[in-house]
C-alpha cells in the first residue's frame, strides 16, 4: 500500500513524465482529473494506466462518445471514465477522431467490459474502434443505417401538425 | 415427386453435432426481454450468443430536448425494481453540477428512500432465484412486503413503480404521518420475514446444490467485466459507491459491505440477502436521525432553491415572485449552468452512473446512463459456459438482469 495517496497532481506529473505535451486540455471539473489524448495513443496511455503500479488504473467505469458537430475534423469524442479501486481516484480521458473516419483503436483488449459500451458508442456514433472483435450494432436494429444520437438528427418536432394519428392521439 | 421430399435444410445442419437453442426473447423464465441463442451439447451451453436491445427507448436521445425536471420519469423505467435510487441519483446529479447542498434532513429522507428501494430490488432478484429452482413459497411470500414497500412509495409520491420520486433539491413535499406509520410497521415486521425467508433458502439442500458452484466468476474477472454491486462483491471485492464516493449523507451511516468469495449464484444470494440486512439497519439509523429533528428543522424536505424547485402550488396563486418561478419552471426556461459532470450511485444492481453535458441551454448536451446491467451482462456467455441449460436459466435471474436498464 502506498503511505500517500493518489492525487490528481501526480497522476497528471506520470503522464506528462511519460507523455510529454501530446496529452493536452488538463481540466478538473467537479474534481475528476480530465485530459485529452491523441487518438492514436489512448491505447497507449489507457495501458500505461494500467500497468503502472502506482496508477493502477483497473477498472473501466464508461466508454461513451459525444457529437461535437462544430469541432472541424474532431467531432466525435471518445470518452473513457477510468477508476483505480485502491486508492478510490477516478478520471476521464478523451480523444477526438473526425466524423468522416472516426477510427480509434479499441479497449477490449485491455477491458473486457469495452466490448460491449464500445458497440454502444458504434451503433448511436459510428465511432469505429479499430481492432474490436465484433463491432455490431447492439441496440438498434441491424438495418439502420445512420447513426442516431449524431447531433444532424433532431428529435421529431412537438408541434407538427401534418401527421394524421388518430390511434395516438398526436 | 413431392415436395416433402425436397426439405431444404440449412447447411451444415446435417453435419452438425450440436443443438440450437432459442432462449427468449419472450420466455417466462428469462423474466424480461433478452434473446439467448444458445448452442446445446446435449444439455451442455457450448456456445452463448445474446442479443439485446428489445426495449431500447432512445432515453440518452430523449433526454437532449427534456427539460431538467422532466428526464427524472425516464430515469424511472431503467431499474424499474428500484426506480425511487435512479430518481435520486440524477437529482443528485443535477445538484452537483449546480453546487447545491441538500439539508440533512432532506439527505436521512433520501436515504430511507433509497434503502427501502434496494430491499425491494434484492427481494425480487433473491425469490426470483427462488422460484427458478423450484421454490414458490419464498416469492409469494415476500411479495407482501415488496407492496408495504410501495405503499409507503405510494404516501411519498403518489406512484408505486415508476416512482418519479423527489425534486432537484430535495421532495416534492414532505413525508405524511401515514408514511412514517408504514415505515415503522415495515421496520417491525420485516426482519422476521426476511428471517423466514433465509430459513426457507440458505440451508435448503435443493436450493444450495443448484446454486453453489454454478455461474460463478473470479474477482480478478469480475473487476475487468466491469461488474459492479453485489454480483461484484459476491466475488470479493468490497466495492460499493456508498463508501468510497458517499452521496447523500451515507457516511453518517453505520454499516458493513457483506462480501462472498467465489462469486456465484450462492454467494450472490448470501450477499444479497446480507445487504437487507443493512439496509435494515441503515433505515432505521437514518428514521432515527430523521425523528432527531426538532421544530422548524423538523419541517424542511428540499433545499432553499427557487430557480430550480418548484414553490408551492399555494404561494403560486398569492405570490407573484413564486408565480414567475414556477412559470419560468414549467416552461423550461430555467438554464442549467455550463459543465460536465459524472456522478453516480449504488443502483440494486451496481454503479448507476450519470454522465452528463450541459452547455449552459435548458435541456442536457449530452446525457450518458452507465447502466450497470449492460456492463455486466456481456460476462453471460463467459460465465454459462459448459454448464447446464437449468443452470443457465438461475445464473441469469441470480445476476438480475432488468432488461429496462440494460436497453436504455
Amino acid at each position: 500500500m502506498n503511505t500517500m495517496s493518489l492525487t490528481n497532481d501526480i497522476i497528471q506529473q506520470k503522464l506528462t513524465e511519460k507523455f510529454g505535451e501530446q496529452l493536452t486540455e488538463w481540466n478538473e471539473p467537479y474534481g475528476m482529473l480530465t485530459f485529452t489524448a491523441p487518438k492514436d495513443l489512448n491505447l497507449k496511455v489507457m495501458t500505461y494506466l494500467f500497468d503502472d503500479s502506482e496508477l493502477n488504473f483497473k477498472f473501466l467505469t464508461d466508454v461513451t462518445a459525444v457529437h461535437y458537430p462544430n469541432r472541424i475534423n474532431e467531432e466525435l469524442a471518445v470518452v473513457y471514465h477510468l477508476h483505480n479501486l485502491v486508492d478510490n481516484v477516478r478520471l476521464r480521458m478523451k480523444v477526438f477522431a473526425p466524423v468522416a473516419q472516426p477510427d480509434v483503436y479499441t479497449a477490449s483488449g485491455l477491458f473486457s467490459s469495452a466490448n460491449w459500451q464500445e458497440r454502444e458508442a458504434y451503433d448511436f456514433f459510428g465511432v469505429n474502434f479499430v481492432g474490436h472483435p465484433d463491432l455490431r450494432r447492439i441496440l438498434n436494429v441491424d438495418e439502420m443505417d445512420y447513426f442516431p444520437l449524431r447531433k444532424e438528427f433532431p428529435l421529431e418536432d412537438q408541434t407538427r401538425i401534418d401527421k394524421d394519428d388518430d390511434m395516438f392521439g398526436r | 415427386m413431392s415436395d416433402h421430399n425436397n426439405i431444404r435444410l440449412p447447411e451444415g445442419s446435417i453435419e452438425k453435432t450440436t443443438t440450437t437453442l432459442n432462449l427468449g426473447p419472450t420466455h417466462p423464465a428469462t423474466h424480461g426481454v433478452f434473446q439467448n441463442i444458445l448452442e446445446l451439447d446435449g444439455e451442455r451451453i457450448v456456445k452463448t450468443e445474446p442479443t439485446v436491445g428489445y426495449i431500447h427507448r432512445a432515453f440518452e436521445k430523449i433526454a437532449e430536448r427534456r427539460p431538467y425536471y422532466q428526464i427524472t420519469p425516464l430515469t424511472d423505467r431503467l431499474n424499474y425494481c428500484s426506480s425511487p435510487i435512479n430518481n435520486m441519483g440524477w437529482h443528485l446529479t443535477c445538484e452537483k453540477l449546480l453546487g447545491v447542498k441538500t439539508p440533512k434532513r432532506v439527505d436521512y429522507l433520501r436515504i430511507i428512500i433509497m434503502e427501502l428501494a434496494r430491499i425491494s430490488d434484492h427481494l425480487i432478484c433473491n425469490s426470483i432465484v427462488g422460484v427458478d429452482t423450484g421454490a414458490y413459497t419464498g416469492f409469494l411470500y415476500v411479495m407482501q412486503y415488496r407492496e408495504l414497500i410501495y405503499e409507503i412509495y405510494e404516501e411519498v409520491c403518489g406512484s408505486r413503480l415508476t416512482t418519479n420520486i423527489g425534486r432537484i433539491g430535495g421532495f416534492e413535499r414532505n413525508f405524511t404521518n401515514a408514511a412514517f406509520q408504514k415505515l415503522e410497521k415495515f421496520l417491525n415486521e420485516y426482519p422476521g420475514v426476511l428471517r423466514e425467508f433465509e430459513n426457507l433458502f440458505t440451508r435448503n439442500r435443493i436450493f444450495v446444490e443448484r446454486t453453489q458452484g454454478v455461474g460463478g466468476i473470479s474477482a480478478e474477472r469480475a473487476l475487468n467485466y466491469g461488474f459492479t454491486g453485489p454480483n461484484l462483491r459476491a466475488a470479493g471485492v468490497d466495492y460499493d459507491v456508498r463508501v468510497h464516493s458517499p452521496y447523500s449523507s451515507y457516511e453518517d451511516m453505520d454499516f458493513v459491505i457483506p462480501v462472498g468469495t467465489t462469486g456465484d449464484n450462492y454467494d450472490r444470494y448470501q450477499v444479497r440477502n446480507g445487504e437487507m440486512w443493512e439496509s435494515i439497519k441503515i433505515i432505521q439509523q437514518a428514521y432515527q436521525k430523521v425523528q432527531e429533528f426538532k421544530g422548524t428543522e423538523a419541517e424542511v424536505y428540499h433545499a432553499n432553491l427557487p430557480d430550480y424547485y418548484l414553490p408551492e402550488k399555494e404561494a403560486v396563486y398569492t405570490s407573484m415572485e413564486a408565480l414567475i418561478y414556477h412559470f419560468k419552471i414549467i416552461m423550461g426556461e430555467t438554464d442549467i449552468p455550463a459543465g460536465e459532470v459524472y456522478m453516480s450511485v449504488e443502483g440494486g444492481n451496481g454503479e448507476l452512473g450519470f454522465y452528463l453535458i450541459s452547455d449552459g441551454g435548458r435541456s442536457p448536451y449530452r446525457l450518458h446512463f452507465r447502466r450497470p446491467c449492460f456492463v455486466y451482462y456481456q460476462a453471460y456467455p463467459e460465465i454459462v459456459k459448459g454448464s447446464m441449460l437449468s443452470d443457465a436459466i438461475v445464473t441469469l435471474s441470480s445476476l438480475n438482469l432488468i432488461a429496462g436498464e440494460m436497453d436504455g
